[in-house]
């Protein structure tokens, strides 16, 4: 008896951990692998990038103006990337760029998510009519096209950087409270629940301690979806002029500045193109593999 | 005897369905007018099969929701929603599946002291994780299994985890909601045996709720059987079991299997559905289904009758009457009394 019960400790011991589980499973997507790596060379960049940049992102070289990257004809050594109209160095610019994306992508997150999943527990536990008005609240701002509703709000709150990440995070909340309003209803079913009742928890802990923990997957992922939603929705208010102000090098701004020059010099819109363009794509790659990794449905046993 | 810990009398519980902007609600009545004691250290054990109510009873027993109609005391202290949160310490629930009762985001430990944590406050943590070591020692785990998860466990054993965690409030009253249906049959009777030593330990007093009656005849000293939300029999284990006076009773009985393959068996086969909660019967309950239907049966409702081993039925079985006699006896029964399906 004692035996084959300490075996069977033995097994639950050597059991993998979550997080090796996990890993397990992230690593079956090679698509999501490479974002990974990717993403975390752009949380590299972001961190260090006084250090790694080669010029003040703002210092105008005015005798380089319009430099063509190292490779064509009159490019130099001194600006790899090329350099803008005012002769600012373009590959500083990205770097430092990266900083001002991953700022707005932590910030929108965050405020959307924490929003978001509060919002979203008071609706799964509220009676039903404030249940109904929170959730046709959601259903009107999700039916704005999101750009058209961050466009709106950040004309009325004013350009600039800040106020567009604020109407970023509203547009992009709905889509926490929704998620977390499921989970809530879906866990809160479940018998756990009601004997963290019958043994006397409160409203608040049964939100917060009880319930919240078991819905936190799909929100996870969620957010590093969002992420990349964000710093798109970013550069496109930018790019209209709603988002960070010049001189800033955020890259939607960068790309709006250097319209006039797309015929003239392709390397000014060209590179803060591409660089949206990898990280978005490096993020979502890495939010799928994330989801099929938390997935309970898609695990083989 | 004693006085009893716990006293239901006519306890109801109606739920309104349906009932749109235009349409006017239906009531259903889950359980109506069910009338129980319940004493330290005895148990008594509610069977009826899926739908009759017996869960409904548990839930408002545990204070999870609030009768319509009728009165409970606990204690001699009626229990009403404002003293809810003083009473609730003193009845614990054990739920069916082992698997959702057991949040699977907390380590045992946390699961066993959180009941602590929220009732007693004055108590020091180092205290409350002692009580709960030695309550897992209790039911029968070792004390390495106090920093585990719950997916880690088996059924059984997560079974011992939340019967556990319900008497870390040392209840009066443990209020269990089919505790072994979900198990294999040699972890039931570990769990059985467990939950009838703990009973003798603490002086508990369960209420036992099931519709396995080989489980029942083990645990039970009294029983009540339900059919739709209404008590139909209620008497001692022995009685019941031995002589059923009711012939929903006598037909459940006759449906469990018997280890003795030279016994002469007896299944009746009940004809027609269980009727809808949402329009029962005007007369008995179970007249639709019975061989012994009487006009009377159809237009008037009976109530229980002696008060020792109670039947609501105008046409009680005697001991030793069987129910292939009568239906014998009355070959067109059959036909006449299906209930009308096409």
């Amino acid at each position: 008896m004692s035996d084959t019960l300490s075996a069977e400790v033995k097994m639950i011991q050597n059991r993998p951990g979550r997080l090796r589980e996990f890993w397990f499973y992230f690593r079956e997507n090679r698509g999501a692998v490479f974002g990974l790596w990717i993403f975390v060379g752009f949380v590299l960049l972001a961190a260090f990038a006084p250090l790694i940049a080669p010029h003040d992102p703002s210092a105008q070289f005015r005798a380089f103006a319009l430099r063509p990257p190292v490779w064509q004809d009159g490019g130099t050594w001194r600006f790899p990337l090329g350099t803008d109209p005012l002769g600012r160095d373009m590959l500083s610019r990205l770097i430092v760029g990266a900083r001002y994306s991953f700022f707005v992508g932590i910030v929108v997150v965050a405020v959307a998510a924490s929003g978001g999943i509060i919002i979203g527990l008071v609706a799964g536990f509220a009676p039903r009519w404030l249940d109904a008005i929170i959730m046709r609240i959601m259903d009107i701002i999700l039916a704005f096209p999101s750009l058209l509703l961050a466009l709106v709000l950040v004309a009325v709150l004013g350009p600039s950087l800040t106020n567009a990440m604020i109407a970023i995070a509203i547009v992009l909340q709905p889509h926490y409270v929704r998620l977390t309003r499921a989970s809530v209803l879906s866990e809160k079913q479940k018998d756990y629940v009601t004997s963290a009742r019958v043994a006397g928890s409160g409203l608040i802990r049964l939100m917060f301690v009880t319930v919240l923990p078991n819905c936190l997957a799909p929100i996870i992922v969620q957010g590093a979806l969002s992420f990349s939603t964000a710093i798109l929705d970013a550069a496109a208010l930018g790019f209209l002029g709603m988002g960070a102000q010049p001189p800033t090098p955020e890259w939607g701004t960068m790309l709006a500045e250097a319209r006039e020059f797309i015929l003239r010099a392709w390397w000014v819109v060209t590179f803060p193109g591409v660089a949206i363009l990898v990280t978005v794509l490096a993020i979502n790659l890495m939010g799928d593999g994330l989801r099929d990794a938390l997935d309970p449905k898609l695990k083989r046993s | 005897m004693t006085a009893p810990v716990m006293t239901a009398t006519a306890l109801a519980r109606h739920y309104e369905v349906g009932g749109g902007m235009f349409a006017k609600p239906q009531t259903l009545r889950a359980v109506a007018r069910v009338d129980f004691d319940l004493y330290a250290g005895k148990t008594l054990a509610v069977v009826g099969e899926s739908g009759c109510g017996k869960s409904t009873l548990a839930r408002m027993i545990t204070m999870i929701e609030e009768p319509t109609a009728g009165s409970l005391t606990l204690d001699g202290q009626p229990v009403v929603r404002a003293r809810w949160p003083k009473l609730r310490q003193d009845v614990q629930i054990v739920f069916q599946d082992p698997y959702g009762s057991l949040n699977p985001r907390q380590r045992v430990g946390t699961i066993l002291m959180e009941p602590l944590a929220i009732n007693r406050r004055d108590m020091k943590k180092a205290a409350r994780e002692e009580k709960a070591r030695e309550m897992l020692g209790l039911v029968g785990l070792r004390p390495e299994h106090f920093d585990r998860y719950p997916h880690m466990f088996s059924g059984g054993q997560r079974q011992r985890i939340a019967i556990a965690r319900a008497l870390m409030l040392d209840p009066k009253v443990l209020v269990l909601d089919e505790p072994v249906s979900a198990l294999d049959v040699s972890i039931q009777s570990a769990i059985l045996n467990l939950l009838v030593d703990l009973q003798e330990r603490m002086g508990l007093a369960y209420l036992f709720i099931s519709h396995d009656l080989s489980v029942v005849r083990h645990v039970a000293d009294e029983i009540i059987v339900m059919y739709l939300g209404k008590a139909v029999e209620r008497g001692p284990k022995a009685d019941v079991f031995a002589a059923p006076r009711h012939p929903y009773t006598k037909a459940l009985l006759s449906a469990t299997p018997q280890a003795d393959p030279a016994a002469r068996k007896e299944r009746i086969k009940l004809v027609g559905e269980l009727p809808s909660p949402l329009d029962v019967p005007p007369g008995c309950p179970f007249a639709p289904r019975c061989w012994k239907v009487q006009d009377i049966c159809r237009e008037t409702r009976p109530e229980l009758d002696l008060p020792a081993h109670a039947a609501a039925c105008f046409f009680p079985l005697k001991p030793g009457e069987n129910a292939t006699d009568a239906v014998l006896s009355e070959e067109d029964f059959n036909t006449e009394s299906l209930p009308q399906t096409d």
